[in-house]
C-alpha cells in the first residue's frame, strides 16, 4: 500500500474542503466502509496520496419526507438499510438486493455511498501486472479475449467491458433514484440515470460526479399504492458472489394494467442497466406470461456477447422473464 | 504486451507521520501511534499481540479476521485501524476464555466445528455476532448469514450443528 495522508472531517464543509487537490499530483479519497477502497489500495489499484475519513460526518439516517419519498444518508450501512422497516415494507426490491450482496460482515460495513462507486470485480483491472484501461488508460484491455466470463454484454467499447458490480445499484436504477452531491461549487442532484458514464474510450471516468464532489444523500421517489417490486440474483454460487445476471423490476398495476414499468439488470452492463424497451412493451398492458417474455427479449436486445459470456444473453432474459411473473403475477 | 508494474509518476508522500491513535479492545483502551496504512487486523496481530484473529485472505473475501466492532461484525483485514479510533473492537480472545467459554465455543467443542481450527475465530465471532441479527430458524438461513466465513477443511455441517445448538434450534 502506498503512504497517504489520512485526516478525519468533522463535517460535511470540512469534508469538501479537504478533499480539494493541494497540488497536481494530489489523489483524494472520501474513506467510508472501505471495502472497496481499502481492498484496492493493498493492490495498488487506489493510490491516493490523502484520505479523507467520512465516518464522523453523521449521514446514517433513513428518513421519511413529508411527500412519501425517503432520504437515505450515504454513511447508512447496506444491512441498516436493507432491515430498515420501511425499506423492507415498501421497497422490497432494494432490501433484497442489498441482502443478495456480499457477506454479512461486509454489509455491516459498507455504505450507501460507497455501494454507488464500487468498483469493477473485472480481474485484469485488479492486477497491476495486467493491462486495463480503466486503471491506466490507454494502456489496453486483457478482458477482450482473455477472462471475461463474468463481464459485460451491454455497453461495452473496444476499450472496456467491464462490469458493475453492484446489486443495491440496480435497485436504485429501477426505483428512479436521485443522488445528492456536496461539491466546492455548492450542492446538486443527479439522477442516476444520469450518473453512470459509458466506457467509451475514457473508461476511467465512471459517473459524472466532479472533481471533489461528495454524495451526501440518495432520495428515493415515493411508491404510489399498487406497485409492487422484487430482484433476483443468478450467480455461480448459492451466496457471497457476484451476480452472473440480476433484474430489479418495480411494476405499478391499476385496474388489471400496468401503469408504469422501471426494469433495471445487473451484472450484465457496464454499468447498472436501465432497460426502458422493456418498460415500455409493458405499460399499458395486462401483466402476462408471453409480453413479459418479450419485454425479456427487448431488454437484452443489442447485446454483444464476448469470448466466454454469451450465455448470459439468456440468462438475463430469464432472469427478468422470471422476476417479472414472480413481482406481479400474469393472471 | 503486459508492462511491469511500476510505481505510479506522482508524488507519494515519503515520510508520512504517525497518527495517535486511541483503540479500544476487549475493554482495554490503547494509546498507539500508528501507521495509517495499518489495519485493524495487522495492529491487533502485530502491536497488540492479540494473535487470536486470523489472517487469510486480507481482502475481505474469507472472515477469518472477523471482529465485532461496536457490537456488529465486520472484517478487520478491510479497516483502517486510525479509523477504528473511539470504537469498541471485541476479538476471539474478548468473547471468552479457556476456563471462561462462551456458549458458541463450548459448542464449536461439542459438534466438532473445526478441523485446522485456522478459519474457527472468525466463524465463532461471525456466529456470535449472528445470534442478535434477524435470521430465521432454519438452517439454511444460518448457512446464508454465515456464508462470509470460508472453512477450506469443509466443517460447515458441524459449524451449522454449532450454531443451531446455541440458538435452541437443535
Amino acid at each position: 500500500m502506498q503512504a497517504f495522508h489520512y485526516t478525519r472531517a468533522a463535517d460535511v464543509a470540512e469534508a469538501v474542503r479537504l478533499a480539494a487537490p493541494g497540488g497536481p499530483g494530489d489523489r483524494v479519497r472520501f474513506l467510508a466502509g472501505g471495502t472497496t477502497l481499502v481492498d484496492l489500495m493493498k493492490l495498488d489499484v487506489e493510490t491516493p496520496t490523502h484520505v479523507v475519513d467520512i465516518n464522523g460526518l453523521g449521514l446514517d439516517q433513513v428518513e421519511l419526507l413529508p411527500d412519501g419519498a425517503v432520504r437515505v444518508g450515504a454513511l447508512v450501512r447496506n444491512a441498516d438499510l436493507a432491515r430498515h422497516p420501511h425499506i423492507a415494507a415498501r421497497y422490497p426490491v432494494l432490501a433484497q438486493a442489498l441482502l443478495s450482496g456480499a457477506s454479512a460482515q461486509l454489509r455491516n460495513m459498507a455504505t450507501t455511498s460507497g455501494n454507488l462507486l464500487q468498483r469493477t470485480r473485472c480481474v485484469y483491472f485488479r492486477d497491476r501486472a495486467a493491462r486495463c484501461n480503466k486503471r491506466e488508460p490507454g494502456s489496453g484491455c486483457d478482458a477482450l479475449g482473455g477472462y471475461n466470463r463474468n463481464l459485460a454484454i451491454l455497453g461495452g467499447s473496444p476499450h472496456c467491458i467491464a462490469t458493475n458490480p453492484s446489486d443495491m445499484n440496480v435497485a436504485l436504477m429501477a426505483l428512479d433514484a436521485v443522488v445528492h452531491v456536496q461539491g466546492p461549487a455548492g450542492a446538486r442532484t443527479i439522477a442516476l440515470q444520469d450518473f453512470y458514464l459509458l466506457p467509451g474510450d475514457t473508461p476511467h471516468r465512471e459517473t459524472s460526479l466532479r472533481q471533489g464532489e461528495l454524495i451526501t444523500h440518495v432520495t428515493l421517489p415515493p411508491v404510489p399504492a399498487g406497485t409492487h417490486s422484487g430482484y433476483l440474483k443468478l450467480r455461480d454460487r448459492a451466496s457471497y458472489e457476484f451476480a452472473l445476471a440480476s433484474a430489479a423490476v418495480v411494476l405499478r398495476a391499476r385496474q388489471g394494467r400496468v401503469v408504469s414499468a422501471g426494469i433495471a439488470l445487473g451484472g450484465v452492463g457496464t454499468r447498472p442497466w436501465r432497460c426502458p424497451q422493456a418498460e415500455q412493451l409493458l405499460v399499458g398492458q395486462p401483466p402476462g406470461a408471453q409480453r413479459y417474455a418479450q419485454a425479456a427479449q427487448a431488454a437484452v436486445e443489442g447485446a454483444v456477447p464476448q469470448s466466454q459470456n454469451g450465455f448470459k444473453i439468456e440468462l438475463a432474459r430469464r432472469c427478468l422473464s422470471h422476476v417479472l411473473s414472480t413481482t406481479l403475477p400474469p393472471k | 504486451m503486459p508492462h511491469s508494474p511500476a510505481d505510479p509518476p506522482h508524488a507519494v508522500p515519503q515520510a508520512v507521520q504517525g497518527v495517535p491513535t486511541t483503540l479500544h479492545v476487549n475493554g482495554r483502551r490503547h494509546a498507539l501511534i500508528l501507521d495509517p496504512r495499518a489495519t485493524l487486523l495487522d495492529t491487533l496481530r502485530e502491536t497488540l499481540h492479540l494473535t487470536g484473529t486470523k489472517k487469510g485472505c486480507d481482502h475481505g473475501q474469507c472472515g477469518a479476521c472477523t471482529v465485532h466492532i461496536d457490537g456488529r461484525r465486520a472484517n478487520a483485514c478491510l479497516v483502517l485501524a486510525v479509523a477504528a479510533r473511539g470504537c469498541a473492537v471485541t476479538t476471539i480472545e474478548g468473547l471468552g476464555s479457556a476456563r471462561g467459554m462462551h456458549p458458541l465455543q463450548a459448542a464449536f467443542v461439542a459438534h466438532d466445528g473445526y478441523q485446522c481450527g485456522y478459519c474457527t475465530a472468525g466463524q465463532i465471532m461471525s456466529a456470535a455476532a449472528l445470534l442478535h441479527e434477524p435470521c430465521g430458524d432454519s438452517d439454511d438461513e444460518v448457512r446464508e448469514l454465515m456464508s462470509g466465513n470460508i472453512c477450506r477443511c469443509g466443517a460447515y455441517a458441524n459449524i451449522v450443528d454449532a450454531i443451531q445448538d446455541v440458538r435452541g434450534k437443535r
